[in-house]
């Protein structure tokens, strides 16, 4: 279901995640999120952003639990946990950040 | 989830003229997520999957090489790569890339997952097994 971010239609695949990675912009993670109803603000974009970091550095998105212990070493303990991260993205962590972050689905997630 | 097996991903082809390299490093990343013993074995062209400095710009394909840095955060920190193959392919651990694990045992120190093993360690390493796949 192809998206319209800043009026260019942005193919993405049937779970809403994009089709072609490149296509990202911080404007296209603001679309996604706006069509969940989520207002993105400064945490999740820390996410996002520490997202787009990993995957450019080993270029898979990581297994939530693996995003959750390396959130805690970089961002602080307060936030390596499941209950800040499901705060911030309802739909899980790895789903919800992965794709506004423009990435593909988590690997192993269902 | 009650007991842990050992669970042993061995490869022994090229990274790139097949899907097997790729499809193996999935297996071992969603693997991960269940908690048991995984090791990893490197054998035959196998090998070359860890050379450092991989360039697939001309193949029109991912290089997934960076990926298998990522393995020590899913806890897979014991890869076994076989002598006799670097050997027979004038290749020696400096020529493959770097891969560390932070030991929560030992205050997060950085450590080595690589261990370059004989053919008679790793036919040892492979009985010790539960389940052993090959790709």
């Amino acid at each position: 279901m192809p998206i319209e971010v800043e009026g260019k239609t942005i193919e993405t695949d049937e779970e809403g995640y994009l089709a072609n990675l490149n296509d990202w912009t911080p404007a296209v993670a603001e679309a996604m999120a706006k069509e969940d109803g989520t207002e993105l603000t400064d945490a999740h974009w820390e996410v996002i952003n520490f997202l787009r970091e990993y995957y450019d550095e080993y270029q898979i998105a990581p297994a939530v639990r693996v995003l959750t212990k390396a959130i805690g070493k970089k961002l602080g303990k307060e936030k390596g946990n499941s209950k800040y991260l499901y705060e911030l993205f309802p739909y899980g962590p790895g789903k919800q950040a992965c794709k506004y972050a423009g990435l593909p689905k988590p690997t192993g997630c269902v | 989830m009650s007991d842990v097996k050992k669970f042993m991903y061995v490869n022994r082809k090229a990274p790139y003229g097949t899907i097997y390299a790729w499809e193996a490093l999935e297996v071992v990343l969603i693997g991960a997520a269940f908690e048991q013993d995984v090791s990893l074995a490197f054998v035959d062209d196998g090998v070359f999957q860890l050379v450092k400095g991989q360039d697939t710009t001309e193949l029109g394909i991912k290089n997934f090489s960076p990926t298998y840095s990522a393995l020590g955060d899913y806890d897979v920190n014991k890869i076994y790569v076989e002598k006799e193959s670097l050997d027979a392919r004038g290749l020696t651990i400096d020529d493959l890339m770097p891969l560390t694990y932070e030991d929560e045992d030992d205050d997060w120190a950085e450590k080595d997952s690589i261990r370059v093993v004989t053919a008679a360690e790793m036919a040892e390493i492979l009985e010790q097994q539960d389940v052993v796949l090959s790709f």
